[in-house]
């Protein structure tokens, strides 16, 4: 059984963000660069399934720019057997990212094919069910929990006040969730084996833009902190604050 | 051209970011110089008339007695087919759970862009820019659409519903055509512990962090939430405790919230934490670190032991209500 993981390269969480001198995208200076967060919870329940299985193959997808090596570097160490680096200096919008995915997932036939729940840069959490309609597959977005069994799978997700449980009949995409598992760290013998793993490198097959990117911005700040007291002798005045000022009470 | 939303309901009720959504389309359509269409799945009508004061012209229904539960493939092949009929300028979705999976769908089906997690949208003679906030929060993008319809998803709470907008809110039935067969099957929806409202939906939440010292403190932050008709929020740290579920987690790694009321108990204010609430309306801070981040964006800041301060706040909003 063939499982690709799609891993995106990402601006580090703790990246104090500074704005381009395009106006529009990240300066990438000084910035550190990893792997998506959510795509480490894909890339850990991929080899554990791998692993309980005996068998089979875990490819990781990625598609980025020149630095992206590294990541997929530390994806092989994990455990993954090989991976692919689709080529392109920028990263496009989300639809352009998934066709150029599919045009490469379709052909391996995976029974699986795992996202991040969202990339931490973009933020879009599209690139997932994007592929599944394009792949003509089903999707469970965000997932928590995963049980295979057989040709089908059962996993659970949070939705607004509960949690919904869905059994999903194979070949499908899902995105990962924090809580899903505890992803591995790369132990010192799967340094050494990424080694001698492969990375195929080819360049990605773009079409025209979806969405246009017009700008980038630091949000506006929030009016700066108040500190109304000390202890619960403030509470008479934060009260009132938030009744006569905020009018929320 | 119309605007087109996307009427999301559960268990026979219209899900109230729908409204939102539709809030937003009544201020759109005049750009667009068209009416404002409502698409809804469900096994039977969900009440859709009540929309017209919404701001809803008009729903185009399909029912299905499997439309009770959604199905993405399915879901997506119908919106797609009304979304071709309506040829819209725009279509709206709320960015809840169920649209997550639904607007990248329905995108990659049309072969146009979708903006997900709105939290601003203008229109310049019919040209949109929508904002959203990138990075974690810590950056806003503001994106144009090179082909139509537009496809926007909006953050739940930054959209303000109409009421008495007197619009017709006439149902029509829309034949969904024959259904792709299903794939990924809803077995059960468990609810949780109280029905509580979700956070990315509630109006007040009240967040505890490490500074409550064990799972067994959270009470005094439960007594404060409902003296205040609010959720129950946490920090990662006490998430990753195990004193509370994943559900409850604010933050770049849980939910993004933005309620009119933000109380943070004994939380530091990681960039983390902040990513997922820095939006709220109003920010009130409790802890005892005077240089706690938190402080930063907290609009009322109580320095002081929260095993003090908490219980002194509920019962003076107890009190409140007592006099209202
Ligand atoms: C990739 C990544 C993703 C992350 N995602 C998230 C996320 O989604 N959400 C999130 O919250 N964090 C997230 N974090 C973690 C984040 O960095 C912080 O570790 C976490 O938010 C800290 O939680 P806390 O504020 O409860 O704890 P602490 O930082 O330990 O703060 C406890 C606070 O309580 C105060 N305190 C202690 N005793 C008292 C008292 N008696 N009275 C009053 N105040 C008191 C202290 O002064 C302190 O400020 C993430 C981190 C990483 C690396
Ligand atoms: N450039 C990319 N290369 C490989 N996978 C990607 C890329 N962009 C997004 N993904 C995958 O899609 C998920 C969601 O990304 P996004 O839709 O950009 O938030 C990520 O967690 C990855 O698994």
């Amino acid at each position: 059984m063939i499982q690709v993981v799609c891993i995106k390269q990402v601006a580090d969480t703790e990246t104090r963000v500074k704005v381009a001198a395009d106006g529009r995208s990240l300066d990438p200076a000084g910035v550190t660069w990893i792997m998506n967060p959510y795509d480490e919870f894909a890339l850990e329940q991929a080899l554990r399934i791998k692993e309980q299985e005996g068998s089979g193959e875990v490819v990781v997808l990625s598609l980025g720019g020149a630095g992206l090596p590294t990541t997929l570097r530390n994806a092989l160490a994990m455990g993954a057997d090989r991976a692919v680096h689709l080529k392109a200096d920028l990263v496009p919008d989300s639809l352009a990212v998934a066709r150029a995915l599919a045009a490469e997932i379709q052909p391996l036939a995976p029974a699986i094919v795992w996202c991040g729940r969202q990339a931490v840069d973009d933020d879009a959490a599209q690139v997932g069910s994007m592929l599944a309609e394009l792949l003509g597959m089903p999707c469970v977005t965000s997932i928590a929990k995963f049980e295979r069994a057989g040709e089908s799978a059962t996993v659970e997700r949070d939705i607004e006040g509960g949690r919904e449980i869905i059994e999903v009949t194979l070949p499908a995409v899902f995105t990962a969730d924090k809580g899903l598992n505890e992803p591995r760290y790369a132990s010192l013998k799967g340094i050494m084996a990424a080694k001698k793993k492969p990375i195929e490198e080819k360049p990605a097959v773009l079409g025209e833009p979806n969405l246009e990117v017009t700008a980038l911005a630091l949000p506006a700040p929030r009016a700066a902190g108040r500190i109304v007291g000390e202890g619960v002798g403030a509470i008479p005045e934060l009260v009132r604050l938030l009744r006569e000022e905020a009018k929320l009470l | 051209m119309s605007v087109l939303v996307f009427i999301e309901q559960r268990d026979g009720k219209v899900r109230p970011v729908s409204r939102e959504a539709l809030g937003l389309a009544v201020r759109l359509a005049p750009a667009f110089g068209g009416e404002v269409v409502g698409v809804c799945l469900a096994p039977s009508d969900p009440g859709l008339a009540a929309l017209g004061d919404a701001g809803c012209d008009r729903t185009l229904l399909a029912t299905h007695a499997s439309f009770a539960r959604y199905d993405g493939v399915v879901d997506a092949a119908v919106v797609a087919k009304a979304v071709e009929q309506v040829k819209p300028g725009v279509v709206l979705f709320a960015n809840s759970s169920l649209a997550r999976d639904l607007a990248p769908r329905v995108a990659a089906r049309l072969g146009v862009g979708l903006a997900s997690d709105c939290t601003g949208v203008t229109a310049d003679g019919g040209a949109l820019t929508a904002t959203r906030p990138v990075y974690a929060g810590k950056a806003v993008q503001s994106v144009r659409f090179p082909r139509t319809p537009a496809l926007l998803s909006l953050r739940p709470k930054m959209f303000t519903p109409m009421t008495g907008a007197g619009k017709a809110g006439t149902v029509e039935a829309f034949a969904p055509g024959e259904l792709p067969a299903s794939r990924a099957r809803v077995k059960d929806v468990v609810a949780q512990a109280g029905g509580k409202i979700d956070l990315t939906e509630s109006e007040i939440i009240v967040s505890g962090g490490r500074g409550l010292k064990g799972p067994e403190n959270f009470k005094l932050v439960e007594e404060l939430a409902e003296a205040l008709g609010a959720t129950v929020g946490a920090s990662r740290a006490v998430v990753d405790a195990g004193w509370r579920p994943h559900a409850d987690q604010v933050g770049q790694t849980g939910k993004t919230v933005a309620p009119k009321l933000y109380v943070a108990v004994g939380i530091s204010g990681a960039i983390q934490h902040l990513a997922g609430m820095s939006s709220s309306r109003c920010i009130v801070a409790i802890n005892k670190d005077p240089d706690a981040p938190i402080f930063k964006v907290a609009d009322y800041g109580v320095v002081g032991d929260l095993f003090e301060v908490v219980p002194a706040l509920t019962d003076a909003v107890r009190k409140l209500d007592v006099h209202a």
